[in-house]
């Protein structure tokens, strides 16, 4: 068994929290720097530059990319040979906690009814899963609400198919229309069950930018509902524009026979993600 | 495009002449809301309590900031998602406010009230909190500060960058998308 300890756990993932705060990926900024460049409208242009602007100042100054510094989401990947000391999920909210205290991080969490914030952002919203080997591979991802706000998740029917699944994708981004910061990123669970696509669609989110899916059937239909998704004009902000979506990722998993369930997680061009395996 | 220098708070003169698509680099006055303090500012017209500021002629801010690093005023401050507000906003709107900056859609209810009492929807751009904080010179919170980044804070801007999304005469800048509802 390999030991890990509570303490190299904790600092690993305060500086995930700094880092994905502040640091935009190189692959998000390539994308909108390629997209500013092929953009025909001023407006689009200009608030493209404004992004990378934004991108450069916040690496500078430690100030964070977006007010909205978002709940703090953790991918837990854990080997069965690792040995935690301590309680691996006691460890990554408080490192939340603490990385977010540091970092002058906004605090974004509160009660769904009262709105009374609990102050300190917690609870982060851990997913585990046990895995061979022996490493611990943490994700982590600063999710706005803005963006949140605007997924959706739905069951279709089995015969509505992939036609069904590009025009609930679509329709949603239309709608959604100016709202969560386009040029957004969308991440799409297909199948699975009720609770599992919207995992999915989350976790489809950690795939760069830059990594095409390495299965070609999926990559050809990310590329698909990109296009689609992109000829709506909306544009940067919602001002008009080629680029209303930097990508498009697909997870997929089987599902029950009767049904065909489907999850759209929005992400906004502030794609605050980051990894550490140990 | 046009781009004026206007100085908050706003009046209704200033607001009739901007049209949709039009630059405003804002300096002044200007205070934060989200939807805790809009509720809060709402439940206290409701009781005829005196309002933390004045509303005749204010621009409100749908923000909520990160904490200042030393030294600096503010953290990132960018606008949030406005229909959340959208509730709230017409009565508001009736009582004086001149303008609200936030990013994306507003309601029709909204839209009308800009037409009804001269006032106008202003965006700015979302996810760029490091840059647009630039342009705030002075922050303090005058009320609520128990919503810890909701409270409501009065701001010094200068030559905040500003873009008329819907002005006072039924225009909007926001693209209409190429699908059929």
């Amino acid at each position: 068994m390999k030991v890990i300890k509570a303490e190299q756990i904790h600092d690993a993932v305060v500086d995930l929290v700094l880092k994905a705060a502040r640091y935009l990926p190189e692959d998000v900024k390539t994308a909108i720097r390629v997209a500013r460049n092929n953009e025909t409208s001023d407006s689009a242009k200009e608030i493209l530059g404004q992004l990378l602007e934004n991108a450069d100042l916040a690496k500078e100054s430690g100030l964070p990319l977006c007010q909205d510094t978002g709940l703090g989401v953790f991918y837990v990947e854990i080997g069965d040979e690792v040995q935690i000391e301590g309680n691996i999920t006691d460890i990554i909210n408080k490192a939340m906690i603490d990385g977010y205290e540091k970092g002058l991080l906004r605090k974004s969490s509160c009660h769904p009814l009262t709105r009374k914030n609990t102050m300190d952002n917690s609870p982060a919203v851990i997913h585990f899963t046990h895995v061979a080997g022996d490493k611990l591979n943490i994700k982590h991802m600063a999710k706005g609400g803005g963006s949140e706000n605007m997924s959706r998740c739905t069951m279709l029917t089995p015969a509505q198919g992939w036609e069904g699944i590009k025009e609930f994708v679509v329709r949603r981004m239309a709608e959604a229309g100016p709202n969560p910061c386009p040029p957004t990123i969308v991440g799409i669970g297909i199948g699975g069950t009720f609770d599992l696509a919207p995992a999915l669609a989350k976790e489809a989110l950690f795939r760069p930018l830059s990594a095409e899916n390495p299965d070609p059937e999926l990559a050809a239909m990310e590329q698909e509902l990109l296009d689609e998704i992109n000829q709506l004009g909306i544009g940067p902000m919602g001002l008009g524009g080629n680029t209303t979506c930097l990508g498009v990722k697909i997870a997929m998993r089987p599902c029950h026979i009767a049904s065909l369930p489907l999850a759209v997680n929005v992400q906004c061009h502030s794609s605050r993600i980051k990894e550490v395996t140990l | 495009m046009p781009t004026y220098e206007m100085t908050s708070p706003l009046k209704d003169e200033d607001i009739a002449k901007l049209r949709a698509g039009d630059v405003v680099k804002l300096s002044g006055t200007i205070y934060t809301a989200r939807d805790a303090a809009h509720k809060r500012l709402c439940d206290m017209l409701d009781n005829n309590e005196k309002l933390p500021f004045e509303l005749q002629g204010a621009v409100i801010y749908y923000v909520g900031p990160s904490p200042a690093p030393e030294g600096r005023p503010i953290g990132s401050a960018g606008p949030t998602t406005s229909y959340r507000m959208d509730t709230y906003a017409p009565r508001l709107h009736s009582l004086g406010v001149k303008a609200s900056v936030g990013k994306g859609k507003r309601s029709p209810e909204v839209r009308k009230a800009l037409q009804e009492h001269t006032g106008v929807y202003f965006g700015a751009t979302g996810g760029a909190g490091a840059l647009l904080s630039q342009c705030i010179t002075a922050a303090k919170v005058i009320a609520f500060d128990d919503l810890g980044p909701e409270a409501i804070r009065e701001l010094t801007v200068e030559s905040f960058p500003l873009l008329v999304v819907n002005d006072s005469h039924g225009g909007e800048q926001y693209a209409k998308p190429n699908f059929e509802f």
